[in-house]
Order: C-alpha cells, then sequence, then structure tokens
C-alpha cells in the first residue's frame, strides 16, 4: 500500500441491456493521485474492479472528442476532468444526456451523425475554380469570422447540455448547427442557399431559446450559442424580404 | 435480431438539475411580469377612454398597498429583464471588429446597460419637464 | 424543410424586449411607484386632463399603444417557449393563448386610443 493513498468513490450510471430493466447505479472505490483523470480512474476499474464497464476513450487529451460523458451533473471529457477536484465526497458519472443510453456510458449517437451529413459540411465553392487559379486567399479578419467554430471535436458535449434537444430531438442542435455557420461563414464558401433551407427551418436556428449552455460546456470554445443566434437576425430579414430580392422566395 | 435497447431518459424537471437551467427559467419568467405591468397599462388606457370618473378610479386603484408592492415587485423583476436581455444580446450578435480589434461581449453588454440608464434617465426627465 | 414563421413572433419579442430594457424600469417607477405615491414628480402628472391631453394627440396615442403591445408580444412570445419548456404538449392551444392574448389585448389598446377623441 503507497504512501497517502487515497481512495475516492466513483459511482457509475449503468446499463446493461441484456440484464438492465433501467440504468442502476454502482459504487467503486478508486485508489488515485492527484494527476488522475476521471477517465484514468474509469480505466482503473474496468483494469481491476469491473471488465464488464464500458465507455468511449481515445486520445485521452482532449482532442478527439470520444470520452463525454456527465460528471456530477455537468456535461465535461472524462480525461479533462480530475479526480483530485471531486474529493472526499466524491463524483457521479453518467452518460451523456439528452442521448440515449446504449450501454452504461456509451450513448446512441446516430441522430448526431445522421445530421452531421445533412448540412454539407465542406466548402462549395462559388464558382468552378481551376488548379491555375492557385490557393485561395484569406485575411486575418475573414478567416476570424469563421475560425472559432471550425474547433468542434464533436464530442457531443452541448447536446447534453441542450434542453432543446433533450425535449425535441428533431432540433439539428448546437454543435451541428455551429459547423453548418463555420461554412456558411468562409469567404470561400458559396453554398448558403444550400444550407440555410434547413438553417431558416423550425429544426434549424428557430429551435433555439438562447439557453446559452452549450457554449458553457463547450471544452474548444466554439460558442455555438453565438453561431446559431447571430443567424436569427439574417433569418429573419431574409423572411421579411424575400419576395423583394432576386431569388429570394422559396421555390 | 439486436440485443440493443437504448434507454431514453425522462426530461422532467430537467430545469431544476442545474443553476444555470434556474437561471435561464429565472430570464424567461420576467415574461410574466412585463404582461402583468403591460395589463396594468391597459386597464389605464381603457379607463381613459371612459372619462374622467373611470380614469380616476384606476388611479385610486394604483394607489392600494397592493399595488405597490406588486409593482416593486415588476421593478425589480425588469431591472433583473434588463441586465439579462443585455447579458444575452453579445450571443445574438455577429463577430465585430473595431479597429481591427475584435469586439467583446462584456463591451457589447456594457454599452446596453449604458443605453438603459441613460434611457431611463431620459424618460425620468421628460415626463419630470412635463408635469 | 419548411420554413419557420418564428420570425414575425420574434421580432416582436424582440422589438418589445429592447423597450422594456431601455425604459421599462423608468415606467414601472413613474406610473406604479412615483407619481401615486407622489414623489419626486408633481402628484398630477398623471391626472385625467393630462393623460387625456397626452393621448389624443397621434404621437402620445402611439407611444401607448407601442408600449403596451411590445410588451404584450414580447410576453407572448416568451411565455409560450416557458410552457414548452414546462413539458406542455398543446402547442396549437398555447399559441393561440399566448399570440391570441397579446393580439387581443393590442386590439383593446387601439380601440380605446382610438375612442379618444381631439
Amino acid at each position: 500500500m503507497a504512501d497517502n493513498e487515497k481512495i475516492i468513490e466513483i459511482e457509475v450510471l449503468r446499463y446493461r441491456p441484456e440484464q438492465d430493466k433501467e440504468p442502476v447505479p454502482q459504487i467503486y472505490k478508486v485508489p488515485f493521485t492527484d494527476d488522475m483523470s476521471v477517465l484514468q480512474g474509469l480505466q482503473y476499474i474496468k483494469d481491476f474492479l469491473d471488465e464488464s464497464v464500458s465507455f468511449r476513450w481515445s486520445c485521452r487529451m482532449a482532442i478527439c472528442g470520444s470520452c463525454g460523458m456527465m460528471i456530477d451533473g455537468k456535461p465535461k471529457l472524462s480525461c479533462k476532468t480530475f479526480l483530485r477536484e471531486y474529493y472526499p465526497g466524491g463524483l457521479r458519472v453518467e452518460a451523456l444526456m439528452h442521448l440515449p443510453i446504449e450501454r452504461d456510458l456509451i450513448v446512441d449517437a446516430t441522430d448526431f451523425i445522421t445530421k452531421l451529413e445533412s448540412i454539407k459540411p465542406y466548402i462549395i465553392p462559388k464558382e468552378e475554380r481551376k488548379l491555375e487559379q492557385g490557393e485561395y486567399l484569406q485575411t486575418p479578419q475573414q478567416r476570424d469570422m469563421y475560425e472559432q467554430f471550425s474547433s468542434c471535436i464533436n464530442c457531443m458535449l452541448c447536446y447534453a447540455a441542450c434542453p432543446q434537444y433533450g425535449l425535441n430531438p428533431k432540433f439539428t442542435g448546437p454543435g451541428i448547427l455551429a459547423l453548418m455557420h463555420r461554412y456558411n461563414a468562409d469567404s470561400r464558401d458559396g453554398g448558403q442557399a444550400e444550407r440555410l433551407g434547413l438553417g431558416y427551418a423550425d429544426e434549424g436556428f428557430w429551435g433555439c431559446t438562447a439557453v446559452g449552455y452549450c457554449s458553457e460546456v463547450c471544452p474548444k470554445g466554439v460558442d455555438p450559442a453565438n453561431a446559431i443566434n447571430q443567424n436569427k437576425m439574417n433569418s429573419a430579414i431574409n423572411y421579411f424580404t424575400r419576395f423583394i430580392t432576386p431569388g429570394g422566395a422559396d421555390k | 435480431m439486436s440485443a440493443r435497447r437504448p434507454y431514453v431518459r425522462s426530461m422532467d424537471g430537467w430545469w431544476k438539475r442545474d443553476p444555470y437551467f434556474i437561471r435561464y427559467m429565472a430570464r424567461e419568467v420576467t415574461a410574466v411580469f412585463v404582461a402583468l405591468y403591460a395589463v396594468v397599462l391597459l386597464f389605464g388606457v381603457v379607463r381613459l377612454s371612459q372619462g374622467e370618473a373611470a380614469f380616476n378610479g384606476w388611479l385610486q386603484y394604483l394607489k392600494t398597498p397592493w399595488m405597490l408592492v406588486f409593482h416593486l415587485i415588476v421593478l425589480a423583476v425588469f431591472c433583473y429583464h434588463t441586465w439579462s436581455w443585455f447579458n444575452i444580446m453579445p450571443k445574438t450578435m455577429p463577430i465585430m471588429f473595431v479597429g481591427g480589434k475584435r469586439v467583446q461581449p462584456g463591451t457589447i453588454t456594457g454599452t446596453g446597460l449604458a443605453a438603459s440608464v441613460i434611457a431611463c434617465l431620459a424618460v425620468l426627465f421628460i415626463v419630470g419637464g412635463m408635469s | 424543410m419548411k420554413r419557420s414563421n418564428e420570425p414575425i413572433f420574434w421580432s416582436l419579442f424582440g422589438a418589445g424586449g429592447m423597450l422594456a430594457a431601455l425604459i421599462g424600469p423608468a415606467l414601472v417607477f413613474i406610473t406604479g411607484i412615483a407619481v401615486p405615491f407622489g414623489l419626486f414628480f408633481k402628484p398630477d402628472t398623471m391626472s385625467y386632463a393630462h393623460m387625456l391631453a397626452f393621448s389624443q394627440n397621434w404621437a402620445g396615442k402611439l407611444v401607448l399603444l407601442a408600449v403596451i403591445a411590445l410588451f404584450l408580444w414580447h410576453a407572448a412570445h416568451r411565455i409560450h417557449i416557458l410552457l414548452h419548456d414546462f413539458g406542455v404538449h398543446a402547442v396549437t392551444a398555447v399559441r393561440v393563448l399566448c399570440y391570441g392574448g397579446a393580439f387581443a389585448g393590442t386590439v383593446i389598446a387601439a380601440y380605446a386610443l382610438l375612442m379618444i377623441k381631439a
């Protein structure tokens, strides 16, 4: 036994569809040191206490977006959250909120992935471009218009934060709308019209009620609340002027 | 045959789960008081159109203790509305640059709150001047 | 995907919210606290004679209508969302109640103001 070994209680919300009718909490006593993340705590559980505990992880350095979960009721990346913060009281971990639990700490991300594909997350050039024309040129200010929104790591913490998504899964949601804005705001892109059909719908920007918790929990500072809400003004202006601007009316 | 059985959790009482959500609900609930105040003014305008006796009745009603308590509460709520309105306003603005520097959210909130102070003082002076 | 009609209600919500944020506290203080209880302002500031004169001209009518109507439309939109947030599922009934209420209030205010002849 190491000197001054500290033990912390991690309560994991278990769910094994083949045996559990509904999720059930299970407490594990985990020895830890101050440099250990919650992810490392879970890995200790899996390696030494209970091999059946299931959770996603990969890079363990807050860039892959795999390890999102609810830690004491707040959406966080487990690799970026430290056990020492919850000592001696202990902590509860649960699968990301507002998404169906597949097993233990693993959520069903199908809805997120489907929606991700639906917003055309790639540069749609304004016009045909030949190789001889060379690279696009962009001023620092032009890049500032979209750069923070390109930092998204698809971790879905914002979906766990967003009550509107929880209340209505048809809502496209913060992360994906932020990504839509990332492309719409890029000076190299000409695909706004194709994307805004979704953006200007109830399931698009208008599903947001500016709770703002998504931006609070984002580990990369994307600020999806801003990406979405700055589009409401454009959407409203477009709504009222569409019949008097060329090509503005819906087909 | 799949062994999958995804579990969907209830959204009941979601807003009680985090202080952030409670603050959001408090912000939204201010609308109830905005509506109540507008209804009081609406009564005033209707009574005004019904003549002096009717309007004086409304003025008398404003002097009752309950209406004073009501308006004190409404005043506090309106102040919270102003505060929360300009706090969320930066999120509704596009990214802006002044003199090559990016405009910070705090600047937008501060400007809005300052505008509110100036506007309220202006109203107070205009009404004071008119009476 | 079908274009949302939210812009109509959101614009009214925004106008009412901005108005309330800018001058709401002053209005509440004047009409509900200061004048009725004789603080700072002359006690006859809101007398029948004064308010009649104010509302007899079109600018006065517009100011009164704007404050009442925009406050009601701001509240209607937010309360509609609030009920949705509380889990009330009767979507159409909630919309009719909220926006219908704001509409009714606007009409009543406009009618009352039009009844005030110069």
